[in-house]
C-alpha cells in the first residue's frame, strides 16, 4: 500500500481552472533511484508554459506512487523521465498499475537514456511515445497537444 | 602609417567598429559575455599578490611547486558494473593499460543504501554501477588489488560511512594498516540536495555523518580524503560555471565551519580537503574557472578561517569532462569534445583526471570506448607538450580578465550565501536548487532557439546514423546477486549483526563518532541497506520538495 501526499508534489497552475477549461493535466513524474532530474524539470515547465497543467511528483518514487498520484490528480497523460537504465522494469510497471486502477486510458509517454531497440519494446508494451536525448522541448509539446486527449 | 591607438576604448571605437562582425551572441556556454579583446587595461595590478607563483599563495596557477614537471596528474577512469567480479575484471584491465588509480562507481541501490535484494532495487541491480550489499562483494571487487599501493576513490554520498567502513574492513583482511591506505569518498552531501539528489536523510544529520567521517579520518585515515567537495554534479544538473565556482566553494566553506564547531583545528583536516570539477565545452571559461577556484579557496582558508598550514590553502583537484556536454546523435564526435575538454583541466592544472567515453549518452561505457577516452589522456600528456610548461595560460589577457570576472561573481554568491545564514539555510529555502534549474532551462532555451549551439543536435544533424556498439547488461546478474544477498543474510549470525546495528543507533542519538561502530557492524556482515535502515529509523527520511 502506498499514499502520496498532496505536498509532495508541486502543482504549477497557470490560471483558474473551470468546469469548461479542458487544459490537459500532465503528471511528470521520476521514477527511479537516481537523482537525474534536470531533464524532468526543464519538460515541466515547457509543458508548463506551452499551456498545460502540470503537477511533477519529485524524485525517487515507485511506480505505486506514481499510478496513485496520476488517479488522485485525476490526470490526462503521465510523461515518465528515466536515466537509471532500469526503463524495462518500471515503465511496464507503471501501466499496469493504472489499468489496476481504472486508469488505463491515461497516456503514458517517457524519455530518458533508453535505447532504439527497448524504445520499439516499449511501444508494444502501451507506452504512447519514448523522446530520446536530444529531443526539443517543443517538439514534446507539441506531441502532447496533439496526441493526448482529455480522458472522459 | 597611421598612428597607433592608445588604449582599448580608442581601439574599439575606431579600428575594431571597421570590421565585421557577425551576427551572434559572443558569450561563454554558460553566457558571460565576451569581449573582442583583452589587454594590459584588463589584467589586474600586482602580479605578486594577485596571480603569483607555482606553489606560492595564492596558488592561482597552480598549487604545486613544480606541477606537471614533477609528477602528471593521476589519470583515473571512473568504473563499475554488474557483480563485483565484473568490475575487478575491469579494475585489472585499467590498472595493466597504464591508469595509476581507481575510481569506483556503485549502483543505484548502493548509492541509496539499499541492499540488492530490497522492493526498490529492482532493475536497477548493476546497472549503472557495481552492486555492493556487504563486505563480501567489498572483497570480491578489491580482490587482489593491494589497498597500500593503489589509491582509490569511492564515489558515493549518503550511503558513504558504510562503504568507506567496508573499505577500511577489506584493508583489515589484506593486513594493511589504515595509516597505509590511501584514497577519496565523494561524501559531499550538501551537493546531493542542490544537484545529484541522491540522498536519504535530511541536510542536517546527512552533514553530522559527513563530519563524523572528516573527525575520524583525520584521527585514523590519515592519508584518506573524508570528502570531495563536488562542483562537477551542480554542472551537469544545470548550472553556469561560476554558479558550479560559488556553490562549491560555499559548501566547503559550510563543511570547514561544520568541522571547527567539532573542535578540530583547521589545519588538522583541510589538508585532506580535496575537489572535484566538472570540465565543460568553453575551454577558457573552464581554465579560469579553475584559476579562481584555487585563489578563493586559499583566500578564505587563510583569511576566513585562519589557517596555517599551506597545505590546507591549497584546493587539490579531481576533474571530469562532462557527461552532460556528450550528445546521443553521431556519438564519435564526442572524442573530440573529451579531448578539448581534457585538454582545459590540464591547461587549469587538475591533480586527477576522468575522462568519458564517446557512448556514454547510450549506455556504460565499452572496455573499447574507455580505452580510447584513457589514451586521450595519455596523448595530452605524452605528445602534446602542454606539460612542458607551468599554467601556460597564466598571463593571458583574456584567461586573466576572465579568472577575476569568474572569482568576483563567484564571491558575490557567497556573500549572499552567508547573508541567508549558511548553504544549510540556503539549501533549506531551495536557493541554490532554484538557481541551478533556471541556468538549466535558460540554456535549453538557448539551444532551442539557435543561440548555442550542440553540433550534430541542433545543427549539422544527420537524419540516418549508424548504431554503435553499447556495452548490454545481463539482466540476469540481478537474480544471481539478490539470492547470493538472501544466502548470505540466512547464513550469518543475525544476533550480532542486530547487536551491531543497535550500537550504531545509538551513535546516532548519542552524538559519538559512528565511524567505529559501523566498521563493526561491517565486520559482522550488516548491509548496507541495514546500516542506512538505522540513519532512516534516527534521522528521518527526506523527501523532494520537487521544486521546479
Amino acid at each position: 500500500m502506498c499514499s502520496v501526499p498532496s505536498s509532495a508534489f508541486t502543482a504549477i497552475r497557470g490560471g483558474f481552472r473551470s468546469v469548461a477549461d479542458k487544459r490537459l493535466r500532465i503528471l511528470v513524474a521520476k521514477p527511479g533511484l537516481d537523482g537525474h532530474d534536470r531533464g524532468a524539470k526543464i519538460i515541466a515547465r515547457a509543458l508548463r508554459d506551452g499551456g498545460f497543467e502540470v503537477i511533477y511528483t519529485g524524485l525517487h518514487q515507485t511506480p505505486e506512487m506514481i499510478a496513485e498520484a496520476a488517479v488522485q490528480e485525476d490526470v490526462d497523460a503521465v510523461g515518465l523521465s528515466i536515466l537509471s537504465g532500469a526503463h524495462m522494469t518500471l515503465f511496464p510497471e507503471v501501466i499496469r498499475l493504472l489499468k489496476e486502477r481504472g486508469a488505463g486510458d491515461v497516456a503514458v509517454f517517457g524519455g530518458g537514456i533508453i535505447p532504439d531497440e527497448d524504445a520499439e519494446k516499449l511501444r508494444t508494451m502501451g507506452v504512447k511515445e519514448v523522446f530520446t536525448p536530444g529531443t526539443s522541448t517543443e517538439d514534446i509539446v507539441k506531441w502532447v497537444g496533439e496526441k493526448v486527449r482529455p480522458r472522459e | 602609417m597611421r598612428q597607433g591607438v592608445s588604449s582599448k576604448r580608442q581601439w574599439l571605437e575606431t579600428t575594431y567598429k571597421k570590421g565585421q562582425e557577425r551576427p551572434a551572441r559572443f558569450s561563454t556556454i554558460s553566457d558571460l559575455e565576451i569581449e573582442p579583446l583583452y589587454t594590459p587595461e584588463d589584467v589586474p595590478d600586482g602580479y605578486e599578490t594577485s596571480i603569483g607563483y607555482p606553489g606560492e599563495y595564492p596558488y592561482t596557477r597552480g598549487v604545486y611547486e613544480s606541477m606537471y614537471r614533477g609528477r602528471l596528474w593521476t589519470m583515473r577512469q571512473f568504473a563499475g558494473f554488474g557483480l563485483a567480479e565484473d568490475t575487478n575484471r575491469r579494475f585489472h584491465f585499467l590498472l595493466a593499460q597504464g591508469q595509476d588509480g581507481l575510481s569506483t562507481a556503485f549502483d543505484m541501490p548502493a548509492l541509496m543504501g539499499y541492499d540488492a535484494d530490497h522492493e526498490r532495487a529492482r532493475g536497477e541491480v548493476g546497472r549503472e554501477g557495481v552492486s555492493v550489499t556487504s563486505i563480501h562483494d567489498m572483497l570480491r571487487l578489491f580482490d587482489r588489488i593491494p589497498l597500500d599501493k593503489v589509491s582509490t576513490s569511492m564515489t558515493i554520498n549518503c550511503s558513504a560511512s558504510a562503504l568507506l567502513a567496508m573499505y577500511l574492513v577489506v584493508a583489515e583482511r589484506q593486513g594493511v594498516p589504515w595509516s597505509a591506505v590511501s584514497g577519496t569518498i565523494q561524501n559531499d552531501m550538501l551537493k546531493e540536495f542542490t544537484a545529484q539528489k541522491e540522498w536519504i536523510c535530511p541536510p542536517r544529520p546527512s552533514l553530522r555523518i559527513v563530519t563524523d567521517m572528516i573527525e575520524f579520518c583525520a584521527r585514523r585515515v590519515p592519508r584518506w580524503h573524508p570528502v570531495s567537495i563536488s562542483g562537477y554534479h551542480i554542472r551537469e544538473a544545470g548550472s553556469t560555471a561560476v554558479q558550479e565556482l560559488a556553490f562549491t566553494i560555499g559548501d566547503g566553506i559550510c563543511y570547514v565551519e561544520e568541522a571547527v564547531k567539532r573542535g578540530l583545528n583547521v589545519d588538522e583536516f583541510a589538508p585532506r580537503l580535496s575537489f572535484f570539477w566538472n570540465l565543460h565545452n568553453d575551454f577558457l571559461e573552464e581554465v579560469a574557472k579553475l584559476r579562481a577556484a584555487r585563489r578563493m579557496w586559499a583566500k578564505i582558508m587563510k583569511e576566513r578561517f585562519g589557517a596555517k598550514n599551506p597545505r590546507s590553502m591549497m584546493l587539490r583537484t579531481h576533474a571530469q569532462t562532462a557527461g552532460a556536454a556528450l550528445t546521443a546523435q553521431q556519438p564519435i564526435n564526442n572524442v573530440v569534445r573529451v579531448a578539448i575538454q581534457a585538454l582545459a583541466g590540464v591547461a587549469g592544472g587538475v591533480q586527477s583526471l576522468h575522462t568519458n567515453s564517446m557512448d556514454e549518452t547510450l549506455a556504460l561505457p565499452t572496455e573499447q570506448s574507455v580505452m580510447v577516452a584513457l589514451r586521450t589522456q595519455q596523448i595530452i600528456a605524452e605528445e602534446t607538450g602542454l606539460t612542458n610548461t607551468i599554467d601556460p595560460l597564466g598571463g593571458s589577457y583574456a584567461i586573466e580578465a576572465l579568472t577575476d570576472r569568474m572569482e568576483r561573481d563567484a564571491f558575490e554568491y557567497v556573500r549572499r550565501i552567508d547573508e541567508m545564514g549558511g548553504m544549510i539555510k540556503a539549501i533549506e529555502t531551495g536557493y541554490p536548487q532554484r538557481e541551478i534549474a533556471d541556468a538549466a532551462f535558460t540554456y535549453q532555451r538557448q539551444l532551442e532557439q539557435g543561440v548555442k549551439t550542440v553540433v550534430g543536435v541542433n545543427k549539422y544533424a544527420m537524419p540516418e546514423e549508424l548504431p554503435i556498439e553499447t556495452l548490454k547488461i545481463d539482466p540476469a546478474l540481478e537474480e544471481m546477486q539478490v539470492q547470493r544477498v538472501r544466502k548470505m543474510k540466512r547464513e550469518r549470525n543475525s544476533a550480532a549483526v542486530r547487536e551491531s546495528l543497535g550500537r550504531v543507533g545509538e551513535a546516532c542519538r548519542s552524538g559519538e563518532n559512528l565511524m567505529d561502530p559501523i566498521c563493526e557492524a561491517v565486520r559482522r556482515e550488516a548491509t548496507v541497506g541495514e546500516i542506512c535502515d538505522v540513519f532512516r529509523a534516527e534521522f528521518g527520511v527526506y523527501s523532494d520538495p520537487g521544486w521546479i
